[in-house]
């Protein structure tokens, strides 16, 4: 196929091979990696975030198990894989920041670059806000009993607070000592001091790890990237020889072909390969700019993949042995309760009914007295009930993961490894996401050139310091859950798709085969050919079209904490007010429309500026009437953005 | 006379048969968990047990009531079933005259911990129904934890930003300082050449690059 837009001056905008190859011998300002296994190490840090611990386990789990890696894979290779090298491709190539490639293919195209930015820059905001609270938790692990094995007593000492009976310790913790949840996110609160400085606290360790480029967070990944693993082998072997790991393990895995045929499973596999890969983001085109013009990028693209998929089927594994374990440890004691509540009731002696033979005792005396037994409101006990509970992102981490682990011998020692593992996590993923703010903004000129780099480090955390502190209040949480819900989708999604097509039809696929042969010697194979041409791009297209269905359809609700809730501790389904409508534009919607609307601006921009020159040769009241058409690009002129 | 003793006694244990009813009254029900407690050192429940219980128990009242001479046969059990568990109703010394919930209450709870050692078991393993234990409160230490944690690394993290700024400055206060030396030692020996920069041959990327970017 030789369709490609025309694109007048491409060459004119772009080094060519020998300016490459004289750029590669020279010692240039531009960043360079001290050695290939950092740069590698950086990429497996950014895609290996928190999600392969809190949202593929779950995904996994809830779409047929050991079938869903089926369609996870196909969709790494036919969908993630494609992207990557177009990415790391064109970063390689063109040697800029995410707004400078856009800007080198085509100056209209800015506005990709800049949607990317802004995607960044939200996620980062309410990312680093999940670290803060990670930090809060490992900060607390240093003490034995752990804070959330007990309730604060009430006032006459015989009872724990209402809202901690009634819900659990670790739900109490988190909700009421952590976040102080108010019941709605119109309701703000005032700031949680608690969280304002662990905040303070992740912000600066960011700043900190990023203050030089990628020269500190270089040396920062060889920590960050390389602990989880060695983490969650710890865990791993812990996990395996606990009670009831098996029991996890074997419900993550157990296979049901059925949900192949539900068309949400594929829909959510490609969703979260396209998350985890951190696609769209503008980070690994600019991870990738700093690599030596030969260096083999789809060898990368290979290994960065096989590494996602193979730590999220790892982590995954090690998620559901403690999940596992929490459930049998319930199981366990809902059995206990009961075989306790028919020995008080019909008075037997102690050793008469016992788990064994719990299920035939409750059988006789439900037949030979089934007044009894109802009245003493016998509960219930499901295992697979148990293996299913809120085993999805905050929850995972914080409710049921600390309520494990306050159960294994030694659990200060396993909170800190836990909490550290994801603060590792978390951490690697905002270099990416950092360097996918900062290099734009560079590149814009929105700061004076002067400025070192430790200056744009340290003025980019602080605004985003201060702009976090939107979830510190006590709505905090629901702040949290609207931006990881519309944030981080549509807009990725799209900015995706348009990257895939510029590259193909306005930069030109038989150009970039070109330059992937002038880099690596080799030209990319029919696979890679009709990935990037056909299959990648469409099966974007249907994720995004099948997002923003369901997304309309939806009803706009969210889940509070409410004590006054009929039905706590379940959380509450309360829909949005209406201002919200207002937020989810600025969101998921500015972001999306940027590419377009900068499109146009420029467009303008350019018709004024040609009548701007013939303005020399007319008439004065001619003149003044274009000038009016003019004067609000001016501001564009003076930001050098245009 | 002694058969008056033997009627009076007789009476006295009729009577106080008829005092304890179940769940009726100044009744308390009690419910020993001894094989949960203690496994395979649990000891048989039987009639030496029950007398501890009795003894205990007058010991609770003696002790919170300040020397009334409670005894153990002012201590009724009946309803013994076979979880252990029974009701109990207590009198007065030499009197038949129960002695209300309230204060039985408070005795108690006074000994808890004495009654709970003598039968090695804890609160959750002897129940009094009726009677919630006062609970522990929870450990709070004096400076909460995560203050020191929070503090290090903020201190740390602190004192690496200083370092990795102030570190480059120093460098070039150095270097300039040695340069200054460099200087004053060449016009001392009075050669100075023209082209002190111009023969590096550094590749000036300012014609080749940025041009490339065309105004449009």
């Amino acid at each position: 196929m030789r369709l490609v837009l025309p694109n007048p001056g491409l060459d004119l905008r772009i080094p060519n091979y020998e300016d490459l190859e004289k750029m590669e011998k020279e010692d240039g300002d531009r960043p360079k990696w001290d050695n290939k296994a950092q740069y590698i190490l950086t990429c497996v840090g950014f895609c290996v975030g928190i999600g392969n611990v809190w949202r593929f386990p779950y995904l996994c789990q809830t779409h047929g198990g050991g079938a869903f890696l089926i369609p996870y894979i196909i969709l790494l290779v036919l969908e993630g894989l494609p992207l990557l090298l177009l990415e790391f491709g064109i970063g390689q190539r063109l040697r800029k920041g995410s707004v400078g490639v856009w800007r080198a293919i085509n100056p209209y195209l800015t506005g990709v670059g800049i949607a990317s930015m802004l995607v960044s820059l939200l996620i980062g905001l309410y990312y680093n806000t999940l670290i803060a609270w990670i930090m809060w938790y490992l900060f607390n692990s240093f003490q034995g009993p752990l804070p959330w094995t007990q309730c604060p007593l009430n006032d006459n000492r015989t009872g724990f607070i209402s809202e901690c009976q009634q819900s659990s310790t670790v739900d109490y913790y988190f909700y009421r000592v952590t976040l102080n949840a108010s019941a709605s996110i119109t309701d703000s609160g005032g700031l949680q001091w608690p969280i304002v400085i662990c905040l303070l606290a992740a912000w600066t360790v960011i700043c900190i790890c990023y203050i030089r480029g990628i020269s500190t967070s270089g040396k920062a990944v060889y920590v960050t990237a390389l602990l989880p693993y060695v983490v969650l082998a710890i865990f791993l072997i812990r996990g395996l020889t606990l009670k009831g790991a098996m029991n996890g393990v074997k419900y993550l895995f157990t296979p049901d072909v059925d949900e192949l045929m539900n068309p949400t499973t594929w829909l959510d596999a490609g969703a979260q390969v396209f998350y985890a890969f951190s696609l769209a983001w503008g980070g690994l085109i600019s991870f990738s700019s700093y690599n030596p013009v030969h260096n083999n990028c789809m060898q990368d693209a290979v290994i960065l993949t096989i590494i996602t998929g193979l730590t999220s089927i790892y982590a995954a594994t090690v998620t559901y042995t403690v999940i596992g374990f929490r459930a049998t440890d319930k199981y366990d004691t809902c059995i206990s309760e009961n075989i306790r509540m028919l020995l008080n009731g019909f008075e037997l002696p102690e050793d008469s009914i016992t788990a064994s033979n719990y299920n035939a005792a409750l059988h006789h005396l439900n037949s030979s007295n089934p007044d009894t037994v109802f009245g003493l409101d016998i509960k219930t006990c499901d295992m697979q009930k148990l293996l299913s509970e809120g085993v999805e992102g905050t929850g995972l981490a914080f409710i049921v993961f600390t309520e494990a682990i306050t159960k294994m011998p030694g659990s200060p020692a396993w909170s800190v490894l836990f909490f550290i593992m994801l603060l590792c996590l978390g951490l690697s993923t905002l270099f990416g996401n950092i360097e996918g703010v900062v290099v734009p903004l560079k590149d814009l000129n929105l700061f004076p050139k002067k400025w070192p780099q430790e200056a744009l480090t340290g003025v980019t955390c602080l605004v985003s310091f201060i702009i976090c502190l939107l979830f510190a209040q006590q709505s905090g949480l629901y702040w949290v859950t609207l931006f990881d819900n519309f944030a981080g989708s549509i807009p990725l999604l799209t900015i995706g798709l348009t990257e895939m097509i510029a590259v193909v039809y306005i930069y030109g696929i038989d150009r970039f085969n070109e330059d992937i042969k002038f880099m690596i010697g080799k030209k990319p194979c029919i696979f890679w050919q009709i990935s990037l041409r056909f299959t990648s791009p469409l099966i974007l297209l249907v994720i995004l079209v099948f997002y923003l269905v369901t997304q309309a359809q939806q009803e706009l609700t969210y889940l509070v904490w409410d004590p006054d809730y009929d039905e706590f501790p379940t959380l509450a389904s309360v829909p949005y007010p209406s201002w919200i409508n207002v937020v989810i534009f600025v969101l998921a919607g500015i972001p999306s429309l940027v590419v377009p609307v900068y499109a146009l601006c420029r467009l303008v921009f350019v018709r004024c500026k040609k009548k701007m020159n013939y303005l020399n040769t007319v008439s004065a009241s001619e003149a003044s009437c274009l000038f009016h058409q003019c004067t609000f690009v001016m501001v564009g002129i003076k930001c050098n953005i245009f | 006379m002694l058969e008056k003793i033997l009627l009076l006694l007789s009476l006295s244990l009729s009577v106080a048969e008829g005092l304890c009813k179940p769940g009726v009254g100044e009744a308390y029900k009690v419910r020993f968990s001894i094989k949960t407690a203690l496994g395979d050192q649990a000891y048989p429940w039987n009639k030496n047990e029950m007398f501890l219980f009795r003894a205990a128990l007058a010991f609770a009242m003696r002790d919170f009531t300040n020397g009334e001479e409670f005894g153990v046969s002012d201590i009724h059990p009946c309803n013994e079933t076979q979880r252990v568990s029974f009701w109990f109703v207590v009198t007065r010394p030499k009197t038949m005259d129960l002695v209300d919930k309230g204060t039985v209450e408070m005795a108690i709870k006074k000994s808890r911990n004495r009654i709970n050692g003598a039968f090695l078991l804890t609160d959750k393993t002897l129940e009094f129904d009726g009677i919630y234990p006062t609970l522990a409160a929870p450990v709070s230490p004096d400076t909460p934890p995560w203050l020191i944690v929070f503090g290090v690394v903020m201190g740390a993290v602190s004192v690496g930003i200083i370092a990795l700024l102030v570190y480059p400055l120093v460098q070039r206060k150095l270097k300039k300082n040695m340069d200054a030396d460099d200087e004053d030692s060449d016009e001392e020996t009075g050669v100075k050449t023209a082209e002190n920069g111009a023969n590096d041959g550094i590749y000036n990327s300012t014609f080749s690059d940025d041009e490339r970017f065309t105004q449009m």
